[in-house]
C-alpha cells in the first residue's frame, strides 16, 4: 500500500547497519499486563511505603490497568496523612505527591498546600546533596502541576542551577554531593530530572550558555554506554559496590534525558541506533521478576514512547516459521514499544538469505503488503526457489512522508531468523538382506514407512542389511534429515542404535553382521527394527517400527564382552532407594559384671592384708606431734596429700587435665610449705632425740 | 644326697628368718607395702589373663601404677635404711618427702592414662 507514496524522503537511518545475532523482540504486550497485575496489586490491600505505592500504580497506570477503589482510597489516606503532617522528611513528601498526581485524592483545604510547599522550598534551600535537590526541586512541580494557581517559587534559580552543577564529572557521571567523591550514571539521571524541574520553574532565568555545556555533558555520558552482540546497547555503573542492575541504570538515564529535553526548548541530537538500542535492551528483559526492575522497564519505555526528540519503533514478528504445505503468510508488525501503532510507513524485505548458501540471497527487496484490520504487513507469495531451510530475513522500515508531529526512529536494518517447514516426501524406501560376498540379493522387501510394517526377515553372520531411501523435498531436492536412526532391539531389551547417512541421491545404510558380531554381543534371535527421521524443517518427521529380523550369530567366546544387564524400571531410580544398612564396629566382648564385682573384691584383700600386717608389726602414730604449734601443720601435711588424691579422683571422675594441673600445682605449693614445716619439726626432734 | 638339700634350704630359711626380724620396724613396714603393691599387680594380671586385654591402656595403667609405687617405696627403704653407707648424710625426712612427691606424680600420669 506504500509502494504507490514515493514520497519516502524522511529516512531516519542515523548509523550503521546493526552486525552480529539476529533476533526478535516483542513490544510490551498482555502478557506484560497479566504479570504485572501478579506483582503490583498487594494481597493484603495496601502498599508497605510510598516509595512502593508510587512504582506499583505509575507502571499499572502505564499499563492501562485499572485499580482496585479500595486499594486507592487506602493509599489516599496515606498520602493526605503525609501530606497533612509538618513533620514527614522530603522523600516521603515527594512521593506522596507522586501518588497524588496519579490517584488524585481529595487533600482537603490549601492550608496543607502551603506548608508542603514552605517545607519543599525550605529544602531547596537547605539541600546539601543530590537528592535533596531532587526531592525538593521535583516536589515543587509535582505541586506546580496537580494545584494549579499556587505561587512558587525558588528563589535563586540560576544559583541552585550552577549549585548542582557543581555535582557534575567530566565524564559524564555526577556525584551524590560534594563530600562524597563517588559517582554514578543513576546520579546522572537524578542530576537531569532536577535541572529539567529547576528550568521549568524558572524557565527566563537560566542562560543559555549553561544549558548547551550540560548537552555536552549528556553527550559524554553516551560515552560510557555499552552493547550486546544482538544490538542491544545499555549502561552499567562501573563500581563494583553499585545497587543498581544495568535495568535501572539504563531506566534511569532515559528517564533523565527525556525530562531534560521535555522542558528544554531546543532539541537534542542523540545518536538514533542508540535510543533504539536501549529500547531493545528494555524490551529484551521480557517480563522482569522484580518489582523494581518491572516498574523501571516500563516507566523507561513510556518515556521513549512519548518524548520529544525520538520514538523508537520496533519490528516483530508474531511467529517466525514459515509453513509451505499451509500456505500461510509471514507476517510482520510493526509498533512502538508499549504496543500501539506506528506512523504510516512501509515494510521491505530486502533479503533472505540460506543458512545453505550464505552469499546469494533468495528474495530481492520484496516490498511487503498492508492490513489495516489487523495492522499488520504479509508477505503472501514466495519465489518458486524458496525451499524448506533455515533462513535470515533482512527487513527495512521506510517510514513515509514528513507529516508526523513526533520524530520516529528504526533500526537500519532488523535481521530475523526463519524457518521454512513443509512436508518431505519419502519414496523408494526398501530393505534387503544380501550375500557378503557377492552382493547378491537374498531377499528384498519395500516398505511403505508412513505406517508400522511387519516386516520378517531373517539373516545369519555372514550376511549383510541394506536399508535404502529418498528424500526429497518440496521443490523436488535431495533433504538431508538432521536425525536418522535405525534401532535394533532385543528381545532381551539390548538396543542398538545406527546413523543412516545421506549422500547426493539418497539415503542410505549398510549393516555388515561378521563386523558387527561382537558390538551385537553375540546375543541370536528376534531383533525389532525401528526406523527415525527428524528435521526441524520437516512437517512430517516420522518414527516408525518397520519389522523384525531373525539373527543368526556364532556362539559367545569366552572373553567377549556380556550385554550390559538392563534395568527394567528405569522410572525407579526416582523412588526410594534401598535402606543403607550401617555396620557399626562391634563392641569389645566385656565380662560378667559379676566376675568384674568379684575380682574388685579380690584387688581389696592385699590391701587388708597390710592393714592386718601393719597391727601385727606394731606400726603406731606414736610420733605424731601433739604440741599446737607441730600439729597444725602435720595435720595440714596429711590434709592436703589426701586432698591431691581427692583431686586425682575428680579428674578421673569429669575433670580434664588441665583444670588439674592447674590444681595439682596450687595444691602442690601448698604442701610443698606445710610439708617442709612439719618434716623438718620431725627433723629436729629426732636430731634432738639422737643427740640426747 | 636329698635329705641334706632340704635341711640346707630349711636351715638357709630360719638363718633369714631370724636375720629378718632383727630389722627395723620402719623398714618392716616398708617391706610390707612392697608385698601389698606387687599381690595387687598380680591379681590384675591374673584379671587380664581371664577376661582379656579390651581397655588395654587402663590395664597398663593398674600393673604400672603398683609397680611404680613398689619400686618407689624400694628406693625409699633404701635411703632409709641406716646400714647404706652411700645415704648416711640423707635425712630419713628428705626421702619420705621424695616419696611422696614422686608418688603423687605418678599417680597423676597414671590417672591421666586410667581413662
Amino acid at each position: 500500500m506504500m509502494a504507490g507514496s514515493g514520497l519516502h524522503f524522511v529516512v531516519l537511518i542515523l548509523a550503521v547497519a546493526i552486525c552480529g545475532a539476529a533476533s526478535v523482540f516483542q513490544p510490551i504486550s498482555d502478557s506484560h499486563r497479566s504479570a504485572a497485575v501478579d506483582v503490583f496489586v498487594p494481597v493484603d490491600g495496601s502498599y508497605k511505603s510510598l516509595e512502593e505505592a508510587y512504582e506499583a500504580l505509575k507502571t499499572l497506570e502505564i499499563l492501562g490497568i485499572d485499580k482496585k477503589s479500595d486499594l486507592s482510597s487506602r493509599t489516599c489516606e496515606n498520602v493526605v496523612k503525609v501530606l497533612g503532617s509538618s513533620s514527614s522528611t522530603l522523600k516521603d513528601a515527594f512521593y506522596a505527591l507522586s501518588v497524588n498526581g496519579i490517584l488524585k485524592c481529595k487533600t482537603g483545604e490549601a492550608v496543607l498546600l502551603k506548608d508542603i510547599v514552605s517545607q519543599l522550598q525550605a529544602g531547596v534551600k537547605g539541600a546539601k546533596s543530590l537528592l535533596d535537590f531532587y526531592y525538593s526541586v521535583r516536589g515543587l512541580v509535582l505541586v506546580k502541576e496537580q494545584f494549579s494557581g499556587t505561587d512558587l517559587s525558588i528563589g535563586d534559580a540560576e544559583a541552585i542551577f550552577r549549585s548542582i552543577k557543581t555535582l557534575s564529572q567530566t565524564d559524564g557521571r555526577w556525584r551524590y554531593s560534594s563530600n562524597n567523591p563517588e559517582s554514578s550514571t543513576f546520579a546522572a539521571d537524578l542530576a537531569f530530572e532536577t535541572l529539567a524541574g529547576v528550568i521549568s520553574l524558572a524557565p527566563s532565568e537560566i542562560d543559555q550558555s549553561l544549558i548547551q555545556t550540560l548537552k555536552t555533558g549528556i553527550l559524554k555520558l553516551f560515552d560510557s554506554i555499552q552493547k550486546y552482540d544482538d544490538g542491544t546497547f545499555y549502561f552499567d555503573e562501573k563500581s563494583v559496590d553499585a545497587s543498581q542492575s544495568p535495568i535501572s541504570t539504563t531506566a534511569s538515564v532515559i528517564k533523565g534525558l527525556t525530562s531534560f529535553a521535555a522542558s528544554e526548548s531546543t532539541g537534542l541530537n542523540l545518536p538514533g541506533d542508540k535510543i533504539v538500542g536501549l529500547a531493545k535492551f528494555l524490551l529484551g528483559v521480557g517480563i522482569p521478576g522484580d518489582a523494581k526492575d518491572f516498574f523501571n522497564q516500563i516507566d523507561a519505555l513510556a518515556c521513549l514512547e512519548d518524548n520529544r526528540f525520538s520514538v523508537p519503533l520496533i519490528l516483530s514478528l508474531p511467529s517466525t516459521v514459515i509453513s509451505l504445505s499451509k500456505k500461510e503468510p509471514l507476517k510482520v508488525k510493526v509498533s512502538t514499544v508499549l504496543g500501539s501503532t506506528a506512523p504510516a510507513l512501509s515494510v521491505k524485505l530486502t533479503q533472505a538469505i540460506s543458512s545453505r548458501s550464505k552469499d546469494s540471497s533468495v528474495i530481492n527487496n520484496q516490498e511487503l503488503k498492508f492490513d489495516a484490520d489487523s495492522a499488520t504487513y504479509f508477505l503472501d507469495s514466495f519465489p518458486k526457489n524458496f525451499d524448506v531451510g533455515k533462513y535470515t530475513f533482512i527487513f527495512e522500515i521506510v517510514l513515509d512522508d514528513s507529516a508526523n508531529e513526533k520524530a520516529y526512529i528504526t533500526e537500519a536494518q532488523t535481521k530475523v531468523p526463519i524457518a521454512a517447514t513443509g512436508v518431505i516426501s519419502i519414496e523408494n524406501a526398501e530393505i534387503a538382506v544380501l550375500d557378503s560376498d557377492l552382493g547378491s540379493v537374498e531377499s528384498q522387501k519395500k516398505l511403505d514407512l508412513t505406517k508400522d510394517g511387519a516386516v520378517s526377515l531373517s539373516a545369519n553372520h555372514l550376511q549383510k542389511l541394506r536399508l535404502s531411501f529418498q528424500l526429497t523435498s518440496p521443490l523436488g531436492h535431495v533433504f538431508k534429515p538432521h536425525q536418522a536412526f535405525f534401532k535394533l532391539k532385543h528381545e532381551s531389551q539390548v538396543e542398538h542404535i545406527f546413523l543412516v547417512k545421506t549422500s547426493a541421491k539418497k539415503s542410505e545404510l549398510v549393516l555388515d553382521f561378521l563386523g558387527l558380531v561382537e558390538k551385537l554381543y553375540y546375543l541370536s534371535g528376534k531383533y525389532e527394527i525401528q526406523l527415525t527421521i527428524g528435521d526441524a524443517s520437516m512437517e512430517n518427521s516420522l518414527l516408525s517400527n518397520i519389522g523384525h529380523i531373525e539373527l543368526d550369530l556364532p556362539e559367545r567366546p569366552e572373553k567377549a564382552p556380556r550385554p550390559p544387564v538392563q534395568s527394567t524400571e528405569s522410572h525407579s531410580s526416582y523412588g526410594p532407594k534401598a535402606e543403607i544398612s550401617h555396620i557399626f564396629r562391634i563392641p569389645e566382648k566385656l565380662p560378667a559384671k559379676q566376675l568384674s564385682l568379684v575380682f574388685l573384691g579380690l584387688i581389696v584383700l592385699p590391701f587388708i592384708g597390710f592393714l592386718i600386717g601393719l597391727t601385727q608389726l606394731g606400726a603406731n602414730i606414736k610420733s605424731f606431734p601433739s604440741s599446737a604449734g607441730s600439729a597444725i601443720p602435720a595435720l595440714l601435711f596429711h590434709g592436703g596429700i589426701a586432698a591431691v588424691l581427692l583431686l586425682y579422683v575428680l579428674f578421673w571422675w569429669k575433670l580434664d587435665l588441665f583444670t588439674t594441673l592447674k590444681g595439682v600445682s596450687l595444691l602442690g605449693v601448698f604442701l610443698l610449705f606445710v610439708g617442709h614445716r612439719t618434716l623438718s619439726q620431725l627433723a629436729a626432734a629426732s636430731n634432738k632425740l639422737k643427740s640426747a | 644326697m636329698v635329705k641334706s638339700t632340704t635341711k640346707d634350704a630349711q636351715d638357709l630359711f630360719h638363718s633369714l628368718r631370724s636375720t629378718y626380724v632383727a630389722t627395723p620396724t620402719n623398714l618392716k613396714i616398708i617391706d610390707l607395702y612392697v608385698c601389698f603393691a606387687v599381690f595387687t599387680a598380680l591379681i590384675q594380671v591374673a584379671y587380664m589373663a581371664l577376661v582379656g586385654s579390651f581397655p588395654f591402656n587402663s590395664f597398663l595403667s593398674g600393673v604400672l601404677s603398683c609397680i611404680g609405687t613398689a619400686v618407689l617405696a624400694v628406693c625409699l627403704r633404701i635411703q632409709v635404711n641406716k646400714e647404706n653407707k652411700e645415704f648416711k648424710d640423707l635425712a630419713p625426712e628428705r626421702a619420705f618427702a621424695d616419696f611422696v612427691l614422686c608418688n603423687l606424680v605418678l599417680h597423676l600420669v597414671i590417672i591421666n592414662f586410667l581413662g
